[in-house]
């Protein structure tokens, strides 16, 4: 096979680069480590003012190699432009795998450069390896996460795989190491591109606290939660820990939360040291977003509720009781220590 | 302003049956029998959408699934919940295919059926969830595409005004018709089916498509024309030996801050304290 090497396409975001660049940079050279591969592992980043902090942060996270491709039509995900310009990249060059965030750019953008080229995606690894012909086995979720199967692309090149954030968790960080940097040139595709679609811009939600995905303790309440006033509640004890609010998908829909809180398949992986799960049954769908937390604590009033099988403390009990005694069991303590 | 819609729906097993689904270590297949079959969640808000559209401007709706004949269930349901015709894309020859070859035997069968202004899906399907066939279906029709889309509007007669659900934002785009999007839950909240709708769907038209009517490269469907395939299959053990707390409310939370400092945990305060 002509096709070498594999490639991370990095994304930029308003504050740097997306952590899953970096961790998808881990897992690339693993894997070529596995695989005893050659060619340098290399990382591909679109966007606008990609200036040297870019490349310094994809040498430190693993990169071996840099393209950047830096354009003012970059500054924002278009589907069309960034498949155009991947694609001409991809044909040049001839990499063998892809991996990019399931992020939503990279969900949306994986299946379109796979359709282009004709090849096979596969889509939110959990994990992936090389088999003994050197061929991507993705492990991809199915039923909500509930069945693991692992997808190959043996005949065609390269092979797509998209990870979600949070999923493979691991980031490496060396320092003061040099690659060569590469800036690719796309006047010729942009003058011949004539994309149907395009961003006007982007607005961010407002975020309070702690990240989701970066806190060490996080509560998270289910419908079981039954009120705004006793979310309210859940809130305060997340403040009074210092952690982070996720939840289910019920409370979106009554309104208690916000779609950034979700943790689950269609929501966000998380892996906190402690998760505090309040009145969630245990679907298949949240657990594949919290089953790496380190300690899980449950509180259910149904002893048979699914989420005890996974849970390391099980409480059977009304969220609506426990939860003002923890927070002020937690604030009376907090006083003891302060005085 | 007439608007032909179409509106592709998976067939999907009930995900509130997913805890009990099991796999046959043997033959390394799922087995998903006495699950039963519905419209996947979000392709009625897909469908939902053009209904509204039709309502708003006029038009044509009809719903597409690429499934075995017992799709056809679904198919009446979408034409109870509104849609004026349905197609349902099934051949032997369409089985194992990824969403390569999915999109391409979607495309076809679009292809078949008409000139569609716009055509609509759910993001994901709930028992698959690659979010890949309506990206690859644009690509076969040839047409641009929005996925994610949580609201849209016309802008002109050519031209729709979209909001796309990114991570932790929103983001805005212009988009020319012909067009395909993929909206998420959030657009709209699906009609219920009515006796009428349903006494209604029975006279509407329900056409099955095999390969020869859609006019399919035999290379390009099923599995053959799938560039990936799967291979092993497995049901991952997440089961914890869980300790219970018991006793009255006050003394499970005693109980419990007790653990939460033992993992390390300590109230916010403190912890901000310690770093000064
Ligand atoms: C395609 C698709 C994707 C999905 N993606 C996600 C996802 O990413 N994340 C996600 O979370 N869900 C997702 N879902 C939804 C998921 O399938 C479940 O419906 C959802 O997780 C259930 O949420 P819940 O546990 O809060 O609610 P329920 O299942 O209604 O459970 C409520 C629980 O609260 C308990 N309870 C009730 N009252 C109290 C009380 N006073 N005190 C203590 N306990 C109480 C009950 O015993 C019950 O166990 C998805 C569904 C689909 C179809
Ligand atoms: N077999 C199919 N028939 C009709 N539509 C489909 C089919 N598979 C996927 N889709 C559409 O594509 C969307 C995304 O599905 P998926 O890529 O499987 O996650 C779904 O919400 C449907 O609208």
């Amino acid at each position: 096979m002509t096709h070498q090497g594999i490639w991370v396409v990095a994304e930029q975001t308003v504050s740097g680069i997306s952590r899953v660049s970096f961790e998808l940079l881990a897992k690339a050279r693993e894997l070529k480590e596995q695989g005893g591969l050659q060619a340098p592992v290399t990382a591909v980043l679109l966007g606008e003012n990609l200036d040297d902090y870019y490349s310094a942060k994809l040498m430190e996270a693993g990169a071996e190699a840099i393209i950047l491709v830096d354009h003012p039509v970059l500054r924002y995900f278009q589907n069309e432009t960034y498949a155009a310009v991947l694609k001409s990249l991809v044909e040049e060059r001839q990499p063998s795998i892809i991996l990019m965030g399931a992020t939503a750019a990279g969900s949306d953008l994986a299946p379109t450069l796979g359709a282009k080229l004709h090849t096979g995606v596969s889509a939110h690894c959990v994990d992936m390896r090389l088999n003994e012909e050197g061929h991507l086995v993705a492990v991809v979720p199915a039923f909500g996460g509930k069945v693991l199967g692992d997808i190959l692309c043996t005949n065609f090149r390269p092979q797509i795989a998209t990870v979600r954030p949070g999923i493979l968790g691991k980031v490496i960080c060396f320092m003061h190491k040099q690659c060569p940097v590469e800036r690719f040139d796309i006047a010729d595709i942009l003058a011949q591109d004539q994309s149907r679609v395009k961003a006007l811009g982007i607005t961010y939600e407002e975020m309070k606290g702690v990240p989701l995905e970066e806190a060490e303790i996080v509560v998270a309440g289910g419908f079981g939660i039954e009120s705004k006033e006793i979310w309210q509640q859940l809130e305060t004890l997340a403040a009074v820990l210092g952690g982070a609010v996720g939840c289910t998908r019920p409370p979106l829909d009554e309104g208690w939360a916000k779609e950034s809180q979700m943790i689950g398949t269609s929501g966000k992986s998380i892996r906190p040291k402690v998760y505090i799960g309040m009145g969630i049954s245990g679907a298949t769908h949240h657990i594949c977003g919290m089953k790496d937390a380190g300690l899980v604590i449950s509180i259910n009033k149904d002893e048979k509720s699914p989420i005890f099988d996974v849970s390391d403390i099980r409480i059977t009990a009304d969220a609506a009781t426990i939860l003002p005694l923890l927070i002020e069991g937690l604030q009376k303590n907090e006083d003891d220590v302060i005085c | 302003m007439k608007l032909n819609i179409a509106v592709c729906i998976k067939s999907v097993p009930d995900p509130e049956w997913y805890e009990k689904i099991t796999i046959d270590i043997k033959t390394k297949t799922i087995t998903r029998k006495g699950i039963p079959s519905i419209i996947n969640p979000v392709d009625k808000n897909a469908l939902e959408a053009a209904l509204q559209l039709k309502e708003q401007f006029g038009g044509k709706v009809t719903v597409v699934c690429m499934a075995p004949p017992g799709a056809t269930n679904e198919l009446y349901e979408a034409m109870a919940m509104g849609a004026d015709e349905a197609a349902l894309l099934s051949d032997l020859a369409f089985a194992g295919a990824d969403t390569l070859a999915t999109s391409y035997t979607l495309a076809q069968g679009l292809n078949k059926l008409g000139k569609f202004d716009l055509v609509l899906t759910g993001t994901e399907s709930a028992d698959g969830a690659t979010a890949q066939v309506p990206a690859q279906l644009a690509e076969w029709l040839k047409i641009p595409h929005l996925w994610n889309v949580k609201e849209f509007t016309f802008a002109t007669e050519q031209e729709l005004h979209a909001k796309v659900k990114m991570d932790d934002a929103v983001g805005e785009y212009v988009i020319q018709l012909p067009a395909l999007l993929a909206v998420s839950r959030e657009i709209n909240k699906p009609r219920y089916t009515t006796a009428m709708g349903v006494m209604k769907a029975r006279k509407k038209t329900l056409t099955i498509l095999n390969k020869n009517d859609i006019d399919v490269n035999k290379s390009l469907i099923g599995q053959v024309g799938s560039p990936t395939w799967s291979g092993d299959i497995s049901i991952p053990s997440l089961a914890r030996k869980g300790q219970e707390l018991i006793g009255t409310p006050e003394e499970i939370a005693t109980q419990l801050i007790a653990k939460l400092r033992a993992a390390g945990i300590n109230p916010a305060k403190r912890r901000e304290g310690d770093g000064k």
